[in-house]
């Protein structure tokens, strides 16, 4: 089964627990193989496969529509993590301090950080920054403009950084 | 003295970052990053920001899901849906 770790993760990221996760994959892929016909040959099969696993997750998982609280995000700046753990390297702690710093963040955090952000963003994030796909292929698979995408993808970077910040003072990290 | 300025650069960093800038511009933003450490190190945190975010998502796969998935499939063969009708 190609792409099954990456399905699953993401799966398990949409929709934040285990049993729906499993259902999600194995739907996604009895509908690739009812209708593989449908998949052109030298086209991105990874991309193709997310596209069934989005949609079937948008028809079947998602929660009521609910507007992203948008206004949480309104003082998160840009590079809004680089600015407060950032900066190590260059006072001279040497750049493994910034390394070992991002590396201490435990899966769990990471996963609930994401998790933790509106599932339209959260989306944006995982197709981008952890499937490393382009805005062109997120709006095809999503079916959004890339507009949209680039919009989703910035706000919800910023959710996610927030987030990360505040584990960051959570685990007394920081003053 | 880096070429361009450090807003512009930071600005259209995750652009910079996503691939997403025409030829031109992602040359002249990966000028001033070469010659301007505190950019630079904005640029190298965030792309170490990335590595650990997409690292740290990992999820193994159930064996018990593999399975089910196998069977499934299987089932497919054996009883695939009822063609649509006229």
């Amino acid at each position: 089964m190609p792409f099954m770790d990456s399905l699953y993760a993401a799966a398990r990221r949409m929709t934040r627990n285990d049993a729906d996760a499993e259902d999600l994959v194995q739907e996604t892929y009895l509908k690739a193989y009812r209708g593989f016909g449908g998949f052109q040959e030298g086209t991105n099969l990874k991309a193709w496969l997310y596209r069934i696993l989005t949609n079937t997750f948008i028809n079947t998982y998602r929660a009521k529509r609910r507007r992203p609280s948008e206004s949480d995000l309104d003082d998160v700046e840009d590079l809004y993590l680089y600015r407060r753990l950032g900066g190590l390297e260059l006072a001279g702690l040497g750049r493994s301090a910034e390394e070992d710093l991002l590396e201490s963040y435990t899966d769990d955090e990471v996963k609930a950080a994401i998790e933790s952000l509106p599932e339209q963003f959260r989306m944006a994030v995982l197709l981008a920054d952890v499937e490393g796909f382009s805005y062109k292929e997120i709006a095809d698979i999503l079916d959004i403009p890339i507009g949209t995408v680039m919009s989703r993808l910035h706000r919800g970077r910023k959710g996610l950084q927030k987030k990360l910040w505040e584990f960051a003072v959570e685990r007394g990290l920081v003053a | 003295m880096a070429e361009g300025n450090c807003e512009d650069a930071l600005h259209e960093l995750y652009h910079f970052l996503d691939g997403a800038l025409t030829e031109e511009r992602r040359s002249a933003i990966q000028r001033h990053l070469d010659d301007c450490p505190p950019c630079f190190d904005a640029y190298d945190f965030e792309i170490e920001l990335r590595s650990v975010i997409a690292k740290k998502c990992h999820e193994a796969v159930p064996e018990s899901l593999k399975r089910r998935i196998a069977e499934a499939i299987d089932h497919e063969n054996l009883h695939p849906p009822a063609p649509p009708a006229g």
